[in-house]
């Protein structure tokens, strides 16, 4: 499925998918130049249905390009990028979307001004009549959106205020309900909790491990190995625009995560913040014993 | 009439009950009133009608109502389409210049190789709205500030209006059409009048409404309007769900254009020629119109019908002023009060009626 690529100082490793199980989308040793910039270079990924993928990296490792390519919104400039095994090379979200990839971004997901019902079905709205009086099947399309978002867990009052009223998290639900509305197969998520407190993103990842169980493939684009730790099963770990780790939720621990991460300089700061978050979820989290344990290499191919 | 609109689908029932998640106190009837866009400027309108009706005893004439109406409906029929724009995150300064290019091109067009004045109507539309495609698709593709593309758009048809008109007429007015085949069709259709009940109504009042109903339309009911909400909004989100960003600007600026069009050729089935100096300035008052109408400068939020209060306003002003006997020199810092009163108005209005 991939290739072995070694970053700067990190391991590819390769994860096992359940046999049978072809990747939704997969990117071969793809890559992003801007003019005589490369952005990236070289990265393999590959999403399952009913599995999170999580990106991880740090300012400028090139998570944003990643997520533009196979969002549609620009154009892998080397390596392949295929859907459903088929080559593709989107030109624009709208492609993406009716491949059933769905990207939820964490500053750009939806107009403020407008309300909640208008934003969940922008740019799919439904209408009814025949074309000079085709019309916004309004109550249809609120009766929905409201629906979706109560299976979501998310319960709003009135559908007609302005989601700039929303908070964060709620926000972000919001556009996670209509990306799983709108037939989504692959949904990005953008650091849906980068501006989150602790117990609103603990909000979100709660719709991320339900968006999974309904058998979505997730990537999940965060610089918090701790919350990538509670619901990812593969991590990819970027770090200046290549491919510093690729392994499976069995392979890596969260200490391994945070240092290919950081690259070991900034450790001491953020092992205080760990200590700070292991409260969220104690169980899935490592004992401070265990943080030491030694990379498994077992870099075997699988296709 | 507004985003708000529709009550009976207001709050879709839930299953099993109603069940909510008790943050949000239901705001009181009058406050959500309040929030719609339009509701200011209509308090505003009727304030300033009312004023007059006292302080200028023959405004209450059936004629000099018909009087104001129709300089309303000139400025209220460019005012929809600026509004439009607006609400989608741009303006046009060269709105103004470009009803006199419509109404020259017509004219001069017809006069010069003696056709039919359909021909010249015909033509002056396409130029109209390939006016607006190209002050839209520049704005697209260089990503430059409406303000500055437009700006020059202003400048060279400005330019442009006088210097052909010199150049085929010799002179800054055209020559007269109203002699031409097609004259009679073309005025029954921009600048007729009809009779009510014994005063003459202009036929641009019936336009003026007939446009408002149908941009309210399209833009609380259609696709097409949600889309105008949200590249005004927030076009980088509304590019990112599927949203024709492009289509949808370039499509709003050939409106604008298409208004240009029609209050040209109301002023040259009217006035029988145009002179190639005038409309300069107008475009600030279309803008106005559509702000004192509620619509936020920045996009995403207005509604239709307000700038046809709006319009309404600045019309009975302006002739109110003349019926009130004062001098009309005073007309313009009228309508500056006006303007920021109606703004700071807005401003209040949307923080109270918004706020969590």
């Amino acid at each position: 499925m991939t290739t072995d690529k070694i970053g700067t100082h990190g391991a590819v490793l390769k994860d096992v998918p359940p046999e049978g199980d072809r990747p939704l989308v997969e990117l071969r040793g793809a890559g992003k130049s801007y003019g005589n910039i490369r952005a990236l270079h070289g990265v393999d990924l590959a999403v399952h249905s009913g599995r999170v993928t999580c990106v991880l990296g740090d300012n400028g490792a090139g998570k944003s390009t990643l997520i533009k390519i196979i969002s549609g919104l620009h154009q892998h400039t080397e390596g392949d990028f295929l859907v459903d095994g088929e080559p593709v090379r989107f030109s624009t979200p709208r492609e993406a979307l009716d491949k059933g990839i769905a990207a939820v971004y964490q500053d750009l997901a939806t107009v403020p001004l407008m309300p909640v019902w208008r934003n969940f079905f922008l740019g799919s709205e439904l209408t009814r009549g025949p074309w000079p009086v085709r019309r916004l099947d309004i109550a249809r399309m609120k009766q929905t959106a409201d629906e979706e978002l109560r299976n979501m867990g998310i319960v709003l009052d009135d559908l007609e205020q302005p989601i700039g009223t929303l908070s964060g998290g709620q926000r972000q639900c919001v556009a996670i309900a209509r990306a799983v509305h709108f037939g989504a197969r692959v949904l990005i998520l953008d650091e849906p909790t980068a501006a989150l407190g602790v117990k609103q993103s603990g909000v979100v990842l709660k719709y991320i491990a339900a968006a999974r169980d309904r058998g979505l493939g997730v990537i999940f684009i965060t610089h918090n190995p701790h919350h990538a730790y509670m619901v990812g099963d593969h991590f990819t770990v970027l770090r200046l625009g290549t491919l510093e780790l690729s392994a499976a939720r069995a392979e890596v621990s969260l200490e391994e995560l945070t240092n290919h991460m950081s690259g070991g300089a900034e450790l001491a700061a953020l092992k205080h913040e760990l200590s700070q978050v292991r409260g969220v979820d104690v169980e899935e989290l490592p004992e401070a014993d265990d943080l030491s344990a030694p990379l498994p290499a077992s870099p075997e191919g699988n296709s | 009439m507004s985003q708000q609109a529709a009550p009976a689908v207001g709050t879709p029932p839930a299953p099993g009950g109603k069940q909510t998640d008790g943050r949000t106190v239901r705001r009181s009837p009058v406050l959500r009133l309040l929030a719609r866009p339009e509701v200011g400027v209509f308090l505003g309108a009727v304030a300033v009608l009312v004023f007059f009706l006292v302080a200028a005893p023959s405004v209450r004439q059936g004629s000099s109502m018909a009087t104001i109406l129709y300089q309303s409906s000139t400025i209220g029929i460019m005012a929809l389409p600026v509004a439009l724009l607006m609400i989608g995150g741009e303006f046009d300064l060269s709105a103004g210049v470009a009803v006199i290019t419509s109404a020259l091109t017509a004219s001069m067009l017809s006069y010069q190789l003696s056709m039919n004045v359909w021909t010249g109507v015909i033509v002056a539309l396409v130029l109209s709205l390939a006016i607006g495609a190209f002050n839209g698709w520049m704005l697209m593709k260089t990503g430059l500030p409406s303000f500055l593309v437009t700006l020059g758009t202003f400048l060279i048809l400005q330019g442009v209006n006088l210097a052909v008109t010199k150049l085929i007429t010799g002179n800054v007015a055209t020559d007269d059409v109203s002699d031409m085949d097609g004259f009679g069709q073309a005025k029954a259709v921009f600048a007729s009048s009809f009779d009510v009940g014994g005063v003459q109504v202009k036929i641009t009042v019936v336009w003026w409404l007939v446009f408002a109903a149908l941009a309210t339309w399209v833009l609380l009911r259609t696709k097409y309007g949600n889309w105008i909400f949200a590249v005004g909004g927030n076009k980088d989100s509304a590019r990112a769900v599927g949203v024709p960003v492009t289509f949808t600007k370039v499509s709003l600026f050939m409106l604008v254009g298409f208004g240009a069009w029609f209050v040209g050729m109301h002023q040259l089935f009217s006035f029988n020629t145009v002179q190639s100096g005038e409309g300069v300035g107008n475009e600030l008052i279309y803008i106005a119109a559509a702000v004192i109408g509620g619509c936020l400068l920045t996009g995403g939020y207005g509604s239709a019908i307000g700038p046809v209060f709006g319009a309404f306003m600045f019309g009975m002003v302006n002739q109110g002023i003349v019926y009130a006997g004062w001098n009309p020199d005073w007309f313009k810092a009228f309508l500056g009060v006006m303007l920021l009163g109606a703004v700071l108005i807005n401003l209040w209005v949307r923080r109270t009626a918004t706020r969590r």
